[in-house]
């Protein structure tokens, strides 16, 4: 166990499958001899070599779809775009091909393949690149949508993404990467399409994923000092969707709040709330209450972004309107 | 070249002409559902380019795939089933004529939306490169697939990584019902190539002999290590874009002039006029298809429809 970065974590997930199956490799804009503009690949050029840590063109479609080419031969790509705002050009790839084929054709075209991408605001970076869209992708049967909260699950899902014989879309946070956590050494996995329960409480359910879950928990501590013990659930997949430890939670605090920092209109709080209404409706006590980001395109001012995007205190409030 | 090996390119010709009007028909009595793009009139360049192939060497193409997956070996009779949407279809119903694959053929599909195969074929030749086999991918699409993205970061990449591809654009003058003149900036489409470095050159696409002559050259040329390379097959699609299509795009004397040119008649001139087969050995080729056809056709029928619980079967591998 070692207490180390996101990005750490990332890295060594990684690392380690490179070692363990020649089959995996990396391409992407800037992957190789800049390592990474997350720096998360750093190293590995030197390492690896260029042809298993393969710079790519600005090319999203070609980058994309040449990892889905490569999957069908057996490799093992891990794929990254820089940012999901980029995802967008590689749009087709990702949802008319590499979500579509192994279907059409019968389960007789297998795509082992990863997409790694960074998704998130609160850097400043204006309203192209700062979106968080992470739902739209997990609207689509084929694909799988995996975004880590803390280092030792990204550690995890990375390794059982990049085993898995299923398309992954990886969606890290932007602003994780310093976030530190205890790690587990060695062959740790996590299952895909498992959520967890990041904090254990009797009175309300908070469901959250990737940055909202820090979010989450640090409202959930504000809430500890006024008496109210929150559960916080660590969604961890987005699709394929585990509802099982939410409706158990909410079976018990018959109260739910539901923090992403995407949009909230067709967001994850309305597919959760849906699930709850369907599966639990007889446990309601109070709305369920969804804490998004404000329905605009993000602006560049710093005030102006932080008071669009989830905060402690928006989440603190929303829980107290429900209790 | 065997006789036999001559006999069996027209053999294949002459399966994909009958299988196409026999699927109009099929598509005209309400039995195939959807789109469907027939082939007739580009018989020559996928029939040439496959023959030049080594099984080792990947096949994938656009929605206009019929005829290349005859070449590509699979049995007719599932070919209709798949039109037909049965279960015995090559997609088991899935996907219907635009998405005819067998991985066991080395045919890669298959593929609807315009253009985007182009990086999946660089793909699957990064595959081949990656693990250091020496096989070709032959990627086909329209002149139409020349004008959009996809077309032009798959030939860059390829070019970058020196992958061993044949890019084919056939070129049978319309996208859709869009003259090849109203929509690509150059009409020649192998001048595309030049802008990545790539070498290029155009074919008669209904001479059969011709495709294949070029094909098996430029094959191995990109087997010795040539990296990517381009061919324009100039070839004319005989019916329209789709079934749906009014064609008032083009007047009949166009259509004329082209079918005088039949890629079918072309080779069977040339098989007679070089004393290689007989005007009857040909009739009994001509013959067999039909009878093969009619036997496809019979079986599709047949043959069941998908169960219900197949729905939600290979939506993922996994689960």
């Amino acid at each position: 166990m070692a207490r180390i970065t996101m990005r750490e974590a990332i890295s060594k997930a990684l690392w380690e499958e490179m070692e363990r199956d020649p089959n995996v490799f990396i391409m992407g804009e800037e992957v190789g001899v800049w390592g990474g503009s997350y720096a998360v690949t750093r190293g590995f050029f030197d390492h690896f070599g260029g042809e298993r840590v393969r710079d790519t063109p600005i090319s999203e479609a070609a980058i994309v779809g040449a990892a889905i080419g490569a999957a069908l031969t057996g490799l093992r790509p891990v794929a990254e775009l820089m940012t999901i705002n980029f995802a967008f050009v590689a749009m087709d790839h990702i949802v008319n091909e590499a979500a579509k084929l192994h279907y059409m054709f019968a389960g007789n075209f297998v795509i082992p393949m990863v997409i790694r991408t960074v998704s998130g605001g609160g850097r400043q970076l204006a309203a192209t690149h700062s979106q968080t869209p992470d739902v739209i992708f997990a609207h689509f049967p084929g694909l799988k949508v995996v975004s880590p909260s803390n280092p030792a699950d990204a550690k995890g899902l990375l390794k059982s993404a990049i085993r898995s014989n299923d398309p992954v879309l990886f969606i890290e946070h932007a602003t994780l990467y310093q976030l530190r956590g205890e790690v587990p050494d060695g062959d740790y996995v996590v299952p895909i399409g498992k959520s967890s329960v990041a904090r254990p409480g009797k009175d309300v359910t908070i469901v959250a994923y990737s940055k909202t879950v820090d979010t989450s928990l640090k409202a959930a501590e504000e809430l500890a000092k006024d008496g109210i013990e929150a559960e916080v659930i660590d969604l961890r997949t987005l699709r394929p969707l585990d509802t099982d430890p939410i409706i158990e939670s909410f079976k018990k605090t018959n109260r739910c709040v539901v923090v992403e920092e995407g949009w909230g209109t067709y967001g994850i709080g309305s597919e959760i709330s849906s699930r709850i209404y369907e599966q639990a409706f007889d446990y309601v006590d109070a709305p369920i209450k969804r804490v998004h980001q404000a329905d605009v395109p993000l602006p560049y001012n710093r005030d102006l972004e932080q008071l669009a995007l989830p905060q402690v205190e928006t989440v603190v409030a929303a829980v107290k309107e429900v209790l | 070249m065997e006789k036999q090996e001559y006999l069996n390119l027209y053999f294949q010709m002459v399966v994909i002409r009958h299988m196409e009007e026999n699927a109009a028909e099929l598509y005209q009595a309400g039995k195939i559902g959807g789109f469907l793009h027939l082939y007739i009139g580009e018989e020559a360049v996928s029939t040439g380019l496959v023959s030049a192939r080594k099984p080792e060497d990947r096949v994938i193409t656009a929605y206009r795939d019929h005829g290349v997956a005859i070449n590509c070996g699979i049995p007719t009779k599932f070919i209709f089933a798949e039109l037909l949407g049965k279960a015995t279809g090559v997609s088991r119903g899935r996907g219907g004529s635009m998405h005819l694959a067998d991985v066991s053929k080395n045919f890669w599909g298959g593929h609807a939306i315009v253009g985007a195969h182009l990086p999946i074929a660089a793909g699957l030749a990064l595959g081949d490169q990656y693990q250091k086999h020496n096989a070709v991918t032959i990627c086909m699409f329209g002149d139409g697939a020349t004008n959009i993205g996809f077309f032009h970061e798959a030939l860059n990449l390829s070019k970058v990584w020196n992958l061993p591809v044949l890019w084919v654009c056939e070129n049978n003058q319309y996208g859709m019902g869009t003259a090849v003149d109203r929509a690509s900036a150059v009409p020649e489409i192998q001048q595309k190539a030049a802008g990545y470095g790539m070498k290029s050159e155009r074919v008669d696409g209904m001479n059969v002999m011709d495709v294949r002559k070029t094909g098996l050259r430029l094959l191995e040329e990109i087997r010795a290590g040539s990296g990517p390379q381009f061919l324009e097959a100039v070839t004319y699609r005989f019916r329209g874009h789709s079934m749906g299509d009014p064609e008032r795009y083009r007047n009949p004397d166009e259509i004329h002039k082209w079918q005088v040119e039949d890629p079918v008649g072309i080779y069977r001139r040339f098989l007679i006029d070089n004393d290689i087969a007989s005007e009857t050995e040909l009739d009994e080729q001509d013959n067999h298809s039909l009878k093969e056809i009619q036997e496809a056709i019979q079986f599709a029928e047949a043959s069941p429809d998908p169960a219900p619980e197949e729905l939600y079967q290979n939506v993922y591998f996994e689960g």
